[in-house]
């Protein structure tokens, strides 16, 4: 069967004051359909890069990325953010909700840069599934924290997408928290058929995955 | 245009406004309109009242001149612009009694003259108190049968009201004796004594014949638009022999006077655009670097880089517009409220203001916008998506320096078209860009420098110099801010004071004419014997240029009128051995052999008539003087200023050339309100002298500078805005940065106290610097301004510098402190997950 994302000799590498450094290095996987994939490392061991790249936010200096079957660095820079628009949501570290924007805004977002009809129904919906029907005016730092990760997981999951690209989403809360927003990530996760593309230095959060990759040094290395 | 893209525009913006980030850009958009539409709006109408008020001196706001009476047809159309019309003719004529004659000037006037102004008759019949008499307005011409005349021929024909006097066929009763006629003062060739008549008894005195030497005049008044309308009618259907002329063309003084307060408001006009200009950069720069990571997001959700930078380009021009419509009901307003609030120009009964300065104001604020803006925008495109997991990525490669390469074309655009000189606005801001970029280089050297030096407490400097490229443009817009501000407050002062002073309460304010030489020495001892200080008498000789290098001089050449007429009229011509005083040479040099070149004639040239008919350096001239031909050569031209009230020679030569011709002399002195009588006496004395009292002249020339004076001060409390805003616009654009630094520094374990301390020395070190930069560029346009604008003499005061030093230390720490209050109280992690 397809793959839905494929790293090809994935390589990455950066001149770091004059001298060339290699992030990323010949990096191969597969990930099907529906399935979650945690790639876990210590902090520095180029996961983000990794993300970055998979999802077609940076461009690779070696090596491709197929998402759904497109090579994605045969692409434009416009092409690939149409592509990221049809296919992939994102829920980072430090939230990036615009500040100007309330929490139903901020979901209303993906749908209205799409051109989509019924935004506000279709946000106001997962924003409930979220637990933040209350909310919907509130903006972002009037917000708690675990609340504006939900209010992300809600702008990741509103257009419905087969990707979900999550980069230390737990990182910047406390583990109650943490805990809550995973749950409800995984569960809606479950109930659209996503694939979930998590990156991670947590064990336990990276063993709720179906699958396990680990980064070292810019490289994979077996379990 | 994607109409999604526009609506989603049209939100974005409303949520943005909600969270108060557009303020600072629509701040800067609306004083930019607002001032652009006010200073367009006034100055028009001022320029307007100056020029009507200075029509009394014409007694119309335009005249058509002819050597026949004039066609029907400008009376017709005149009539159909809704002007009022009135007519006059004159010519020489002898009037006789029983026992004298004299040539006299007979002018025939018709309802309703003067249109401007007024004439004024004596109100009293005795006749020996003359010169104290200001009279009264006659608001009537004088009856069929009558004449009406001015004390000289009272004087000369040794008559008194009542008696007859013979006007060709016609025997008229003296009636009334003029005090002033409104255009006295504008010919000094009417030597002879006039008397006024009415035009219906013109055909039967017999006087106009075939070969009579008849000025026929239509007077025009009304409307500036429609009178301006009638201009562009009549100039192109001007016949030979015929002329327009309004007051400008009449009286240099006051021409000069309306120039420079033309310059002066359209300067007004320009630094507006310029802060304007300025502050909207700074507002977007702020603007958009807060908006780097919802860019990011945005490419991250699928966005493209044109929906971006349209997102953004869309939400600038809606917040333009609605930025301009409100800036110019505010210009037209506030322009309302000057008007009704100076008197003058209530009284002047102004057209209102029409609609192309709000237009041109409409179309200056949107060009500014995307001139300062565009290319912010467009680098917004290239913001990489990957700054939502790296956000130490920076802003894309900003182009500072071809942003403001853009926005200074736009300016010089913007310039052209309001001024309509190229010259004019590519001088001033390359000036300006010269200037901006001193400053910056200074600043930054200032800064490197000081955290150099060896100091105990120069980490506080390093802070500043490490940032010193962004520090030093701070420096800069802070700089040009209260530049702008010492500019309209002090130096403005200084140099209004300075204007006026050169116009003394003792500028001449008589000119006698036709002095004989041999007459100089006993008009110089009447002189002594009055108490008067002696005038100092100049020679002239008339005549007519007929060839310039050996090409006939013909007024049909020429097809400007005004050039015209003086190609047809006689000129003065004067020597003297040194630049007169008021007079500056421009091209060229003074004589260069004492003798002025006895071999080739050295001609001296006003600039202004050579540039009109066409004369250059080193051209020879050929005048007829009296029926002999005086040829020279084009040597020097002079600037002059009309408006000392000087007497001043379009032509002059070295002394000795001139001497075979006949000469008379001319001279201007001042008379005092209590020394009246020996005017009087002087012409008792010698019958044969013309005094012209040109007190009219000056205490226009005056009031147009007190005119420009009060209503600068209004049109530039705008400018004043705009530079205020531009500080405000400084001081926001680093306080992100500041906000994140303090956020460190506490974590690092600074308490508030070494953050406050920290802070406000950087802002007293930026604040000085700034000042002085500031006191050093008002200075140094206030220099130039007194040079080129007004040619007066200018030197900064000491307060400009004193208060550009404490002023600027005091705002930027005052404002710094409220900018940076709240933030040095915060829990360094709400800034920094923030
Ligand atoms: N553009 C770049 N220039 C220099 N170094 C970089 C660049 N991008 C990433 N790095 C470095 O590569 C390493 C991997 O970074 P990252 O992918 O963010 O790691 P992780 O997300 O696993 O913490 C880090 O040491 C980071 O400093
Ligand atoms: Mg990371």
């Amino acid at each position: 069967m397809a793959f839905i994302v494929q790293a090809i000799n994935l390589g990455k590498q950066v001149s770091s004051g004059g001298q060339p450094l290699h992030i990323l290095h010949d990096v191969n996987f597969n990930v099907e359909a529906h399935e979650s994939l945690a790639i876990l490392g210590a902090s520095g061991s180029g996961k983000s890069t990794l993300l970055g790249l998979l999802a077609g936010l940076d461009v690779p200096t070696q090596g491709t990325v197929m998402l759904d079957g497109n090579d994605l660095f045969q692409f434009d820079e416009d092409q690939r953010a149409r592509l990221r628009g049809r296919l992939a949501g994102f829920v980072f570290q430090s939230f990036q909700l615009l500040p100007a924007l309330s929490a139903l805004e901020n979901v209303m977002l993906p749908l209205e840069l799409q051109g989509q009809d019924h935004a506000r129904e279709q946000a106001a919906e997962v924003l409930e599934k979220v637990g933040l029907a209350h909310r919907l005016t509130h903006l972002p730092k009037h917000l708690s924290g675990g609340e504006q990760q939900r209010v992300a997981l809600a702008r990741a999951f509103v257009s419905r997408p087969k990707i979900l690209f999550a980069d230390e989403p737990t990182g910047n809360l406390d583990a109650a928290t943490g805990t809550q927003v995973i749950k409800l990530m995984m569960e809606m996760n479950r109930t659209q058929g996503t694939t979930l593309i998590l990156v991670t230095h947590d064990e336990a959060l990276a063993n709720q995955c179906d699958r396990q990759l680990r980064l070292l040094g810019g490289k994979l290395v077996q379990d | 245009m994607n109409f999604h893209l526009v609506s989603l525009g049209v939100s974005m913006l409303r949520r943005d406004w909600r969270a108060g980030e557009w303020r600072i850009l629509l701040l800067a958009l609306l004083l930019a309109t607002g001032s652009i539409s006010t200073v367009g709006l006034f100055s028009d109408r001022v320029k307007q009242a100056l020029q009507q008020e200075s029509h009394a001196l014409l007694g119309a706001d335009l005249r058509v001149t002819s050597v026949r009476p004039v066609s029907p047809d400008y009376r017709e159309e005149a009539i159909r612009l809704g002007l009022r019309v009135s007519a006059t003719a004159n010519f020489p004529s002898m009037l006789s009694t029983d026992s004298h004659n004299l040539l006299g000037e007979i002018l025939a006037i018709d309802k309703g003259y003067p249109l401007r102004g007024a004439l004024r008759i004596s109100d009293h019949s005795n006749d020996t108190d003359t010169l104290h008499d200001d009279g009264k307005i006659a608001n009537t011409i004088p009856e069929r049968g009558t004449i009406w005349a001015d004390e000289r021929l009272f004087r000369r024909l040794d008559v008194k009201l009542g008696q007859s006097i013979q006007v060709g066929n016609l025997k008229m009763r003296l009636s009334e004796r003029v005090v002033k006629d409104v255009d006295q003062a504008l010919s000094f060739t009417s030597i002879a004594p006039r008397i006024q008549i009415n035009m219906a008894d013109l055909p039967a005195t017999g006087l106009v014949q075939e070969g009579s030497r008849i000025t026929y005049r239509l007077l025009v008044a009304g409307n500036a638009q429609a009178v301006a309308k009638f201009r562009q009618w009549a100039e192109p259907r001007l016949q030979n022999g015929e002329k327009l002329e309004d007051v400008r063309d009449a009286r240099p003084e006051i021409r000069q006077s309306l120039e420079r307060a033309d310059h002066f408001l359209g300067l007004a006009a320009l630094m507006t655009y310029v802060l304007a200009g300025i502050a909207m950069a700074l507002a977007a720069r702020q603007f958009i670097s807060r908006h780097l990571d919802a860019c990011a997001v945005m490419r991250c959700l699928g966005a493209t880089q044109n929906q971006v930078m349209g997102l953004f380009l869309y939400q600038f021009i809606l917040l333009g517009l609605a930025g301009i419509l409100l800036g110019c009901l505010i210009g037209w307003a506030v322009q309302a409220i000057l008007v009704a609030s100076v008197q003058s120009l209530q009284a002047a009964n102004l057209p209102s203001p029409g609609l192309m300065p709000v237009i041109q104001a409409g179309l200056s604020g949107m060009t500014l916008l995307m001139g300062f803006t565009f290319l912010p925008l467009w680098q917004l495109k290239s913001v990489t998506p990957l700054r939502v997991i790296r956000r130490e990525l920076g802003p894309p490669n900003r182009n500072t320096g071809l942003m403001y390469a853009i926005g200074g074309s736009v300016l010089i655009g913007l310039f052209v078209w309001q001024a309509g000189s190229i010259k004019l606005g590519l001088t001033v801001l390359a000036g300006l860009g010269g200037g901006m970029t001193l400053f910056g280089l200074i600043a930054w050297f200032s800064l490197r420098l000081l955290s150099r030096l060896p100091m105990s407490n120069r980490h506080l400097f390093t802070n500043l110099a490490r940032h010193g490229k962004a520090n030093a443009i701070q420096i800069v817009a802070l700089s040009i801010g209260g530049m702008s501000l010492l500019l309209l407050t002090l130096v403005r002062s200084e140099l209004m004071q300075n204007w006026i002073e050169r116009l003394p309460p003792d500028a001449p304010n008589r000119f006698i004419v036709n002095v004989q030489p041999e007459q100089r020495v006993a008009v110089q001892q009447f002189f002594i014997r009055q108490g008067l200080p002696q005038p100092s008498l100049s020679p002239m000789v008339r005549g007519r240029l007929i060839a310039i290098n050996g090409r006939p001089v013909k007024g049909d050449d020429y097809p400007d009128s005004r050039a015209r007429a003086l190609a047809e009229r006689e000129t003065n011509l004067s020597w003297s051995a040194d630049v007169p005083a008021g007079n500056r040479v421009v091209q060229g040099s003074w004589w260069h052999s004492a003798t002025g070149g006895v071999n080739e004639h050295e001609i001296s040239m006003e600039e202004g008539i050579a540039t009109t008919l066409g004369i250059k350096l080193g051209d020879t001239l050929a005048y007829d003087i009296a029926g002999d031909e005086f040829q020279g050569k084009v040597t020097s031209l002079r600037k002059l200023r009309w408006d000392s009230m000087q007497v001043n020679f379009f032509v002059m030569t070295a002394p000795g050339l001139l001497d075979n011709y006949p000469a008379s002399y001319i001279s201007s002195f001042y008379l005092p309100r209590d020394k009246l009588r020996s005017g009087d006496a002087l012409l008792k004395a010698f019958p044969n002298l013309l005094v012209i009292d040109t007190e009219a002249i000056i205490r226009q020339v005056r009031h147009i500078m007190d005119q420009i004076a009060q209503t600068l001060g209004a049109v530039f409390m705008f400018t004043l805005l705009s530079g205020l805003a531009v500080l405000y616009a400084a001081l926001l654009a680093t306080r992100d940065e500041r906000v994140l630094q303090a956020a460190i520094l506490r974590t690092l374990g600074a308490d508030s106290r070494y953050l406050h301390r920290q802070q406000l020395i950087e802002f007293a070190l930026l604040g000085t610097l700034s000042g002085l930069l500031a006191a050093a560029g008002a200075a140094g346009l206030g220099w130039i301004l007194a040079r080129n604008v007004l040619e007066i003499h200018f030197s900064a005061p000491a307060t400009l510098w004193l208060s550009g030093l404490i002023g600027g230390m005091a705002i930027v720490m005052l404002a710094g402190w409220l900018v940076m209050r709240k933030i040095v109280k915060l829990p360094p992690l709400i800034i920094l997950n923030t």
